[in-house]
């Protein structure tokens, strides 16, 4: 195989990882973890200004 | 919830605690000297006749100082912060993150002596000779220790998307640092080195290394610190994490190649140049799909930018960062950067990145982290973060709108020519010309300036306040 040829199926190659990584990401089966891990950075029980966010809360639209 | 609870305590925050003081301190210290400079050009007779105060010394002073004095700082500061928060557990390796702090503070006071003294190698923002060179690879070894033996141990079951930005950075810094500054020194007693580069392949390695410091270090370390402290500040989590997903391997696998668009028109092979050009413009995509993830995150919760100021940092560096990578894939059109290379123009992109980008996204961070490093509610004065965001808004804006039209006008000087062939101005024609806007930019980083000393005295008020007697406040 010449270096053009390897070339083009090495980027072809990628092109087909990405496609599979976008499918992958966006597939109805792992929504609900997504989500789960998008909330993940707000379990967190003992923040010094808890008190403060949860005073605001109430003014957010829906989560 | 009314007593006073102590954060976390089998979390370390001590390195954190000092790594984001000395993000302010080194911010304060490394824009002081942008500023000078800036000034020397308006008034050359500020170089007071001093070697070690001449322009060629304080200019990589400066940048050194904002890159890897303030913005590492801030990014050690967050990745060590968000890496035990999202992965709740300690910090892995005990007193190494110690070492990674007094380490990296030991970098830059050599930076601080040695580039005043005219030690360079005269690789742009790889300035440090080789000893200090060494030192920084120590010490960044320990840093990726620490940070991924945290994500080795943590109690989660998941990596949160802001460590995988963090990540990226961590990883590739490592190798763009050893890779670009491999050199010979003349001898082991000598600070004077010789790249093992030459010629179009030194220029390749050094702009490789020059634009993923850019994007690895610039970009994708500030969008790890984006993807935790705006949805922490919004309170709510961010817009889409399958958009995050798809931003980050985009991101990090096209950023790689931007590189030649720095060396447009020199003697780099032709085909690389147009695959620079081809690969910077490809780049629009992703950087825009993470500026929208980060801003729409605030979709119904718009109202709190009335009265949050840290969030406005947080939004409008957002918005900053839209403007630059757009900005950023048009000058790199080969056609484009024929007007604009070697002008103010990149002086001003690169401004708009740093100032509107990295300085303000830092700067809401901090803003987040100080209260609850300190065992606050708050920060002392909420009214003194929105004067923040006002001067740093302000002298954002007065940089780069006078950078666009000196450069653009330098750009139209120096091409013009007679119908004889002959050039129409001579460079000093041009260079009185900028005056003016020299010294809009000095009044613009001055004004910048000013707000991170009302940072440093909110900080201080905000640290030595009793634990826990700061009440929240909202602006009015």
């Amino acid at each position: 195989m010449d270096y053009a040829t390897f070339n083009g199926l090495y980027t072809l190659f990628l092109i087909i990882i990405f496609v599979a990584l976008i499918l992958w990401a966006y597939s109805k089966k792992h929504k609900k973890s997504f989500e789960k891990i998008a909330n993940s950075i707000f379990d967190e029980p003992q923040d010094s200004t808890t008190y403060a966010s949860n005073d605001s809360k109430h003014t957010g639209a829906k989560k | 919830m009314t007593t006073a609870t102590t954060i976390q305590p089998d979390y370390n925050y001590k390195v954190v605690r000092q790594f984001t003081l000395t993000t302010i301190f080194w911010g304060i210290v490394g824009m002081t000297v942008g500023v000078l400079i800036a000034a020397q050009l308006v008034w050359p007779v500020l170089n007071f006749d001093t070697p070690w105060l001449t322009y060629s010394r304080l200019r990589p002073l400066h940048t050194n100082a904002v890159i890897f004095a303030f913005g590492t700082s801030a990014l050690m500061a967050t990745s060590f912060y968000v890496v035990q928060r999202t992965c709740q557990t300690r910090l892995f390796g005990g007193s190494l993150a110690s070492v990674v702090f007094w380490g990296w503070q030991l970098v830059i006071l050599s930076a601080a002596i040695s580039l005043p003294l005219g030690y360079t190698t005269s690789k742009e923002y790889a300035e440090l000779e080789w000893p200090i060179d060494l030192l920084i690879t120590a010490v960044w070894v320990v840093y990726a220790v620490v940070f991924f033996g945290t994500l080795a141990i943590r109690k989660t079951s998941h990596i949160y998307v802001a460590n995988w930005f963090f990540g990226a950075f961590i990883l590739t810094v490592a190798v763009l640092h050893i890779v670009n500054s491999l050199a010979i020194p003349v001898s082991m007693s000598s600070m004077k080195s010789y790249s093992v580069y030459s010629g179009a392949v030194d220029a390749m390695v050094q702009w490789w290394y020059g634009h993923n410091a850019v994007g690895f270090l610039l970009t994708a370390g500030f969008l790890g610190m984006m993807y935790y402290f705006v949805p922490k500040q919004a309170e709510r989590p961010v817009y889409s994490y399958r958009l995050s997903i798809i931003h980050f391997w985009a991101l990090i696998a096209v950023y790689i190649w931007a590189g030649p668009h720095h060396l447009h028109y020199t003697a780099l092979p032709d085909w690389a140049q147009s695959l620079g050009m081809v690969m910077s413009l490809i780049l629009f995509a992703p950087s825009w799909g993470g500026m929208i993830n980060g801003i729409m995150t605030l979709s119904g919760a718009w109202h709190k930018l009335r009265t949050d100021p840290i969030l406005r940092f947080l939004v409008v560096s957002l918005s900053f960062y839209g403007m630059s990578t757009f900005e950023g894939p048009m000058m790199a059109i080969k056609t484009v950067n024929a007007l604009s290379h070697y002008t103010d123009w990149t002086v001003g992109h690169v401004h708009s990145g740093a100032l509107g980008w990295v300085a303000m996204v830092s700067i809401g961070a901090i803003y987040h982290l100080v209260p609850r490093l300190f065992n606050q509610k708050g920060m002392y004065s909420v009214a003194m973060i929105n004067l923040h965001f006002w001067l740093a808004t302000i002298g954002t804006v007065l940089y780069i709108v006078a950078m666009w039209i000196s450069g653009v006008m330098q750009g139209l000087m120096w091409r013009a020519v007679n119908d004889d062939g002959t050039l129409t101005y001579t460079f000093v024609e041009s260079l009185e010309k900028s005056y003016p806007f020299y010294t809009i930019r000095f009044i613009g980083g001055l004004v910048f300036l000013s707000g991170m000393f009302v940072m440093a005295y909110n900080t201080y008020k905000t640290v030595v306040a009793k634990e826990g007697s700061i009440k929240p406040q909202e602006l009015g």
